[in-house]
């Protein structure tokens, strides 16, 4: 343990850098599946482009799509970023598309037919009932992206997985022990948090 | 008043409105019925314009519907459909309350008016107003579907199989007090059913539909008594004569003097009823609660 106590600060840096990574990359995903979403519920074409294109996306593993995004990007925290960004992307286009196709044809009748514009509807009635699919979406991509985002450190994206990479290298087990230790708990954490507020 | 002339709309598959010609008038109900495809459904939605017309005009309350923004149009007619539709995110009162809030109406002003419509059918609003839907019986869920339609006061009102959904023992009951209210209220109601029982019960006038086109409009009883074709004599069914004399009660046929044995049937009976009790007892005169009897000729005799 006197490696750890030593370390400290740089294990906080680490563990920072990981939050920092799957929450960037969250809200990168989240602003193209939200607005792709809401316009592919609504084309069928639009729809099965997106969804067949994600599907395809997300069987990509991870470490091939960060290898894949190496000559574009270069390494570094960009490209992490990027990476996990197009790897959470499609677990939430898929949560906001059926989120929405979830939403009763009789309830979306009723809306229209009392007037409320297109734009009221999607905010007062289909967002608010394609919520707990969008929460159930989020909670699949934060695990995904907490695991996905050790991956990064390979191509230089920092986070908790250059603890491992480097403790494998060094043949340190207790670096190993302390990166991996702290992935799990990130992961778990984030779980019960998202699971409180599909609940409330 | 909701008048359509020579209104068309052509669907890729069929199932369209040719030429329509409708009148409803004012602070009457309209039932449309027809064969399912028959175009009954789209002709109510090209009302509020959920569907556009390919030709012909609209006109509401004398208004050209056509030239109104379709959103503000929707905003002052009342909608109803099967189940009421309701938002299941929302509270009873929120749900009733969507169209004032659309319009722009003061809390104070929705509220009183949430519970005022909530009580005008039938439901006690400090025990429904903070209830979910799902908290809900169908025919309560129903019922805020027609306090939600009534909330911002429209003078039209457009009904799509509104009572479907209810357990039968209870529609009956319903359809009444709700046609009831709509007819205190003098609101103009334009009501799809695929139920001749339920057309011939709260429609002022009957709309028959075949394949996009109107086959005959009439009052219920004119219709039974006189359909314009073999297609309306098999819609509205073999027993349309006992469903015509369901329209009428033992008040409205002429009465004997004279008692007669048995089990008294108050006036407000219909004559179908009357007829079925005495083909079960074998007679051919009933005593009526409020006096006299009713005979088997003067209940034919009333047709």
């Amino acid at each position: 343990m006197r490696w750890t106590w030593r370390n400290l600060d740089s294990i906080g840096a680490a563990l920072g850098e990981h939050v920092l990574l799957v929450g960037a990359a969250l809200l990168l995903a989240a602003a193209v599946a939200l607005p792709l979403g809401v316009l592919a519920a609504r084309r069928p074409v639009l729809r099965a482009a997106a969804m067949g294109g994600s599907a395809v996306l997300y069987s990509v593993p991870t470490l091939a799509l960060f290898a894949l995004l190496v000559p574009l990007l270069g390494l570094g925290f960009r490209a992490a970023l990027l990476a996990l960004a197009s790897y959470a992307m499609p677990v939430l286009l898929r949560a906001v598309v059926t989120g929405l196709e979830g939403v009763a044809p009789a309830v979306r009748d009723a809306a229209d037919g009392m007037g409320l514009t297109a734009r009221q509807k999607l905010w007062q009635v289909e967002l608010p009932l394609a919520l707990p699919s969008m929460l159930a979406g989020l909670r699949v991509a934060v695990a995904t992206l907490v695991s996905a985002a050790t991956v990064a450190a390979y191509i230089g994206g920092g986070g908790l997985g250059v603890l491992i990479l480097t403790g494998l290298d060094q043949g340190h087990t207790e670096k190993i022990l302390v990166g991996a230790t702290l992935v799990c708990a990130l992961a778990l954490a984030a779980d019960v948090a998202l699971r409180r507020m599909q609940r409330a | 008043m909701i008048e359509l002339r020579g209104v068309t709309k052509a669907w890729p598959g069929g199932a369209g409105v040719q030429a329509l010609d409708l009148t409803v008038p004012e602070g009457t109900c309209c039932a449309l019925i027809g064969p399912s495809g028959c175009g009954k459904t789209t002709t109510l939605r090209l009302v509020n314009r959920l569907v556009e017309p390919d030709a012909g005009s609209i006109r509401i309350a004398g208004q050209d519907a056509l030239a109104q923004d379709p959103v503000q149009l929707r905003r002052g007619i009342g909608y109803v459909i099967q189940e009421g539709g309701l938002f299941p995110h929302r509270r009873v009162g929120a749900n009733v309350a969507v169209v004032p809030a659309l319009l722009g109406w003061d809390a104070a002003r929705t509220r009183a008016r949430v519970e005022e419509v909530l009580a005008l059918v039938g439901l006690d609003p400090a025990v429904y107003r903070d209830r979910w839907p799902h908290q809900l019986s169908g025919g309560e869920r129903q019922r805020v579907g027609v306090a939600r339609a009534l909330a911002a006061d429209p003078p039209v009102l457009l009904l799509d199989e509104p009572f479907g959904a209810v357990d039968p023992l209870r529609r009956a009951q319903l359809q009444e007090e709700v046609l009831a209210l709509l007819k205190r209220l003098r609101k103009t109601v334009l009501l799809v059913t695929h139920d001749v029982q339920e057309a011939v019960r709260l429609g002022d006038s009957v709309a028959l539909m075949r394949a996009g086109r109107l086959v005959q409009h009439a009052p219920p009883a004119a219709m039974l008594a006189r359909p314009a074709d073999g297609f309306a004599a098999d819609f509205l069914g073999a027993d349309r004569a006992l469903t015509r004399l369901g329209l009428f009660r033992i008040s409205d046929a002429a009465r004997d003097a004279a008692t007669v044995p048995g089990e008294a049937l108050p006036e407000a009976t219909t004559l179908r009823d009357a007829l079925s009790a005495m083909l079960e007892r074998g007679v051919r005169a009933l005593p009526v609660t409020e006096g006299g009897s009713l005979s088997l000729e003067a209940l034919l005799a009333s047709r």
